[in-house]
């Protein structure tokens, strides 16, 4: 029987297979860092292009609001009150008979200060906290993760309101250091569980067995592989910041109306709502752009910086 | 794209007995931003009813991917972009997707490799066992429970009928792979497809499944089709052998004779490489030239392989250089409330390495080998017991004695994968210990590396690479070098190779040999393989549940083992005392 279905003894060709010499390095390939990997996935996505070049012009109409528009945002006339566009004037006025397209350009100052300011402040607290939590924890860390469940039950627009309608004048700065006393623990929170992933890796108890010192450990190998999750949620949280601020403006405890905020803009405009909606939809649409650039971005970061996506490239 | 269909191809065989599966020309791609990848080049598998066949080759030559194609099962970006699977006659690459289905579980069975993630930790074993049976349409309602019982019994669960409402997490490993073999063999398929089984288990559970499923497919006339990188367990388990690299077949045929003469030249490295008992310590080569014309130059490792044991033994007696007395190490588990457990993780072991030698410490998981390593390292401290470096207690070292300690002993961690830091380029990964121990100038560190680089043959160039760029064999050959820069006395090398195919496993080894006879390093060689410990050791201990159950040179262990445990562990080892060709 054996013979009838033996299969012969099949040697292939050599020159259709040669073998190669034995985990022979590639010397022909260009070296890749994550963080390069990284880069060449985004380059790649046409919503990367597009929500980097949104967030270039927002950065620039915030620095140089002057190059856009030369009506000043302050000049209303009430003649002009809630007037339809016109010649230099695309926008329209407001109540006020303020230029709305100028008080738009001019009200993305406020707005990018109070979400940059706020991202900046949330990540510094979040990634100093979260990683000694983490890296050390015990003591440290059971106390900072409770302290951090206490503020993360306030809701952070709650918070805000509470603790804005008894600070004195508002300024872009002060808006964002209330929003982050109430938004860090988010943050302190996913980096002390990456903290905690990394830690735990084999390379952290190569580099302790080689005599590489603690606190070194933590800031050359623990801190850049924990990192990565972290400025996925700061990117997107700097939407929600600029959201965060409208919602106070238009609640009246947020940045004073002597400031322009497109916030503050909104608020006013929900007085002629039913007369004249088009008072509303500039301030929103520029705040909607601002936030969906930085979601899109944040999106495709996290694309990008996923270790297991990178696997399947 | 051919358009002859099954029932010509099946006429061609007219007369001989028809395969049950016949593979043809298969070529499978993924699809990659980069292009479409071939994984799988023009693969030709025959297997009749009743044979067993195995395909080996080391990762990434193609061999799941070519089992996975079989059954569709190809993952997302993978698919068959030419060739034929016959399957009884039937083109499976044709088949719709519902038709597929039909043909899986029912007509091909599927073993995965992972017994630890492939069952679903949230349903019991019944429940899982019971979808199997009840989606191949095998029983429904009360008949399918007991039909569950029955599956699991078979598959060598005795308690199955008790043990239904358990979780995944109350199986052992082996237990779950019974629980997996059951699954795939449920329907009675014709053909039974094992990818790996028991490449997660030790060697003695192992052997039981291997029995096992070897005694129920030949009592059901079911067909495997073994993938393997072992090539002993293919000796001894397949009749039939299919040798794949790089996407190709390179040899095929029986097994025994392939083994015993291996005609490709890859298949003739593949099978010198390939540890057995019979095999003899790795004698360092250095008087050649360096690099991999050493290493494989010679046509085979049993060129260089001349025991050693018997020089060392006519050499006068040196102190030991590390003495482990009598540690244990108890680690406390938190059970319900406050009580806690106390679980012996290494009870009462001693033991000694000379300066230059190389002890194995060998056991299965779970036998406290690696926590052995940890505790010589200092990275955990020790319940009781006593350890001495050159005459030193090294017990409690603290701030710059344990420094000096680190500096002489260092580790190399078994996961190539995990023991280098992703974000950091080799030049400064073999950099960072010289680095923490404030060792000479910026261009002196840069010297040592280049030559650290040298000595574990990697181009200077490969500094600024990644470790994901790197094969698990050059990223463990880095790790092997940081553990150098410092010119420490004492590797210890827990799994170091285990996670290796077996030709960079033999390379690496072979490094490892020259390295020890340059540096005159002391290495403690942890693993769970007693083939790879006979390569490269002088002396053994066997640990079995914390204890070393046997301790002697390696010579004395393998030609005449003295206990149960140590006998049965040399038993379990597949393919044995198989002779290769070599």
């Amino acid at each position: 029987m054996p013979s009838k279905r033996g299969q012969a003894h099949f040697v292939a060709e050599l020159e259709d297979t040669p073998v190669a010499p034995l985990d022979r390095l590639d010397e022909s390939q260009k070296a890749r860092s994550t963080w390069a990997d990284a880069w060449d996935s985004m380059r790649r996505r046409p919503m990367f292009w597009i929500s980097s070049i949104l967030i270039l012009i927002i950065a620039v109409v915030a620095m140089f609001p002057t190059l856009f528009t030369q009506v000043d945002p302050t000049s209303c006339f009430l003649k002009f009150s809630n007037g339809l566009p016109e010649a230099g004037h695309p926008f329209g006025f407001n109540r006020q008979g303020c230029d709305v397209f100028s008080r738009t350009i001019h009200g993305t100052q406020a707005s990018v200060t109070v979400g940059l300011l706020a991202t900046a402040l949330v990540t510094l607290i979040g990634v100093v906290i979260g990683s000694l939590a983490g890296y050390y924890g015990g003591w440290l860390d059971a106390f900072v993760s409770r302290i951090g469940d206490i503020f993360f039950a306030i809701p952070t627009v709650l918070g805000a309101i509470v603790l804005m309608s008894v600070l004195p004048a508002a300024t872009p700065t002060s808006v964002a250091f209330v929003l982050s006393i109430f938004a860090w623990p988010q943050i302190a929170r996913i980096m002390r569980g990456a903290v905690l992933s990394a830690t735990n890796s084999d390379y952290v108890m190569a580099s302790t067995a080689l005599g590489v010192s603690k606190f070194r450990i933590l800031l050359r190998h623990v801190i850049p592989n924990a990192i990565a999750p972290v400025i996925v949620i700061a990117t997107v949280s700097l939407g929600t910041f600029i959201v965060a601020e409208a919602t106070l403006s238009f609640l009246g405890v947020g940045l004073p109306t002597s400031v322009m905020s497109w916030g503050n803009d909104i608020g006013q405009a929900q007085t002629s709502l039913v007369t004249s909606p088009q008072v509303l939809l500039y301030p929103a649409a520029a705040l909607s752009i601002t936030v969906l650039a930085f979601l899109m971005l944040g999106d495709i970061l996290r694309d990008a910086l996923d270790p297991k996506a990178r696997a399947l490239r | 794209m051919s358009l002859v269909l099954t029932e010509n191809t099946a006429d061609e065989f007219q007369g001989a007995e028809q395969p049950l599966l016949q593979i043809r020309d298969l070529e499978v791609g993924f699809q990659t931003q980069r292009g479409l990848v071939p994984a799988v080049r023009g693969v030709d598998l025959t297997l009749y009813s009743g044979q067993t066949l195995a395909i080996v080759g080391e990762s990434g030559s193609g061999k799941t991917t070519t089992a996975q194609a079989i059954i569709d099962l190809l993952p997302g970006a993978g698919k068959v972009t030419s060739g034929q699977i016959l399957f009884e006659g039937r083109d499976l690459t044709k088949l719709s997707a519902k038709d597929i289905q039909a043909v899986r579980g029912n007509l091909i069975g599927y073993v995965p490799q992972d017994p630890m993630s492939n069952l679903n930790p949230v349903w019991n074993i019944g429940f899982q066992v019971e979808e199997a049976i009840k989606a191949n349409g095998l029983a429904q309602g009360k008949e399918a429970r007991a039909r569950t019982i029955q599956v699991l019994q078979e598959a060598g669960l005795s308690d199955a009928a008790d043990r239904l409402k358990q979780y995944p997490h109350q199986f052992s490993g082996g237990m779950r792979q019974r629980v997996l073999i059951g699954i795939g063999l449920s329907a009675r398929p014709k053909l039974l497809i094992a990818d790996e089984p028991t490449s997660a288990l030790d060697v003695t559970v192992q052997r039981q499944i291997l029995d096992h499923l070897g005694t129920l497919t030949r009592d059901y006339g079911t067909s495997v089709l073994f993938i393997t990188h072992d090539l002993g367990l293919a000796a001894e388990r397949a009749e039939q052998l299919v040798v794949m690299y790089k996407g190709k077949v390179v040899e095929s045929g029986p097994s025994q004779e392939i083994l015993a003469n291996p005609q490709h030249p890859y298949t003739q490295r593949l099978v010198s490489a390939a540890p057995s008992l019979a095999s003899r310590r790795i004698q360092s080569a250095k008087h050649a030239s360096a690099g991999d014309a050493v290493i494989f130059g010679e046509g085979s490792l049993d060129d260089t392989l001349v025991a050693r044991a018997a020089d060392r033994e006519n050499a006068a007696p040196a102190q030991d250089l590390i003495s482990v007395q009598d540690i244990s190490k108890v680690y406390r588990i938190r059970k319900k409330g406050l009580r806690t457990d106390e679980l012996r993780a290494v009870d009462g072991v001693s033991f000694g390495i000379q300066k230059g030698t190389t002890t194995a410490l060998v056991g299965e998981s779970g036998s406290g080998k690696s926590t052995v390593a940890k505790l010589i390292l200092q990275l955990e401290s020790i319940t009781t017991g006593a350890i001495e470096f050159d005459g030193q207690d090294v017990a409690g070292l603290k701030g710059k004695e344990l420094l000096k300690f680190r500096r002489r002993v260092q580790p190399v961690f078994q996961d190539p994968y995990g023991s280098l830091d992703p974000q950091y380029n080799v030049g400064n990964t073999i950099a960072e210990p010289l680095l923490a121990h404030g060792v000479g100038t910026a261009k002196e560190r840069q010297a040592r590396v280049k030559e650290l680089l040298e000595q574990v043959s990697l181009p200077w160039s490969s500094r600024f690479r990644y470790p994901s760029e790197l094969s698990g064999g050059q990223r463990q050959r880095i790790a092997i070098a940081r553990a150098l820069a410092l010119k420490p006395d004492v590797l210890v090398l827990d799994e170091a190779v285990s996670a290796l195919d077996v030709l960079v496993q033999g390379q690496v080894l072979n490094l490892l040999t020259e390295l020890q006879t340059e540096l005159g390093l002391t290495y403690l060689f942890i693993t769970h393989d007693l083939a790879v410990v006979r390569l490269v050791a002088d002396n053994v201990c066997v640990m079995q549940k914390g204890r070393i159950v046997e301790a002697a040179s390696t010579d004395d262990v393998f030609d005449n083992p003295q206990q149960a445990y140590t006998q049965e562990l040399l038993a379990a080892i597949p393919g044995g005392n198989f002779q290769f060709g070599r």
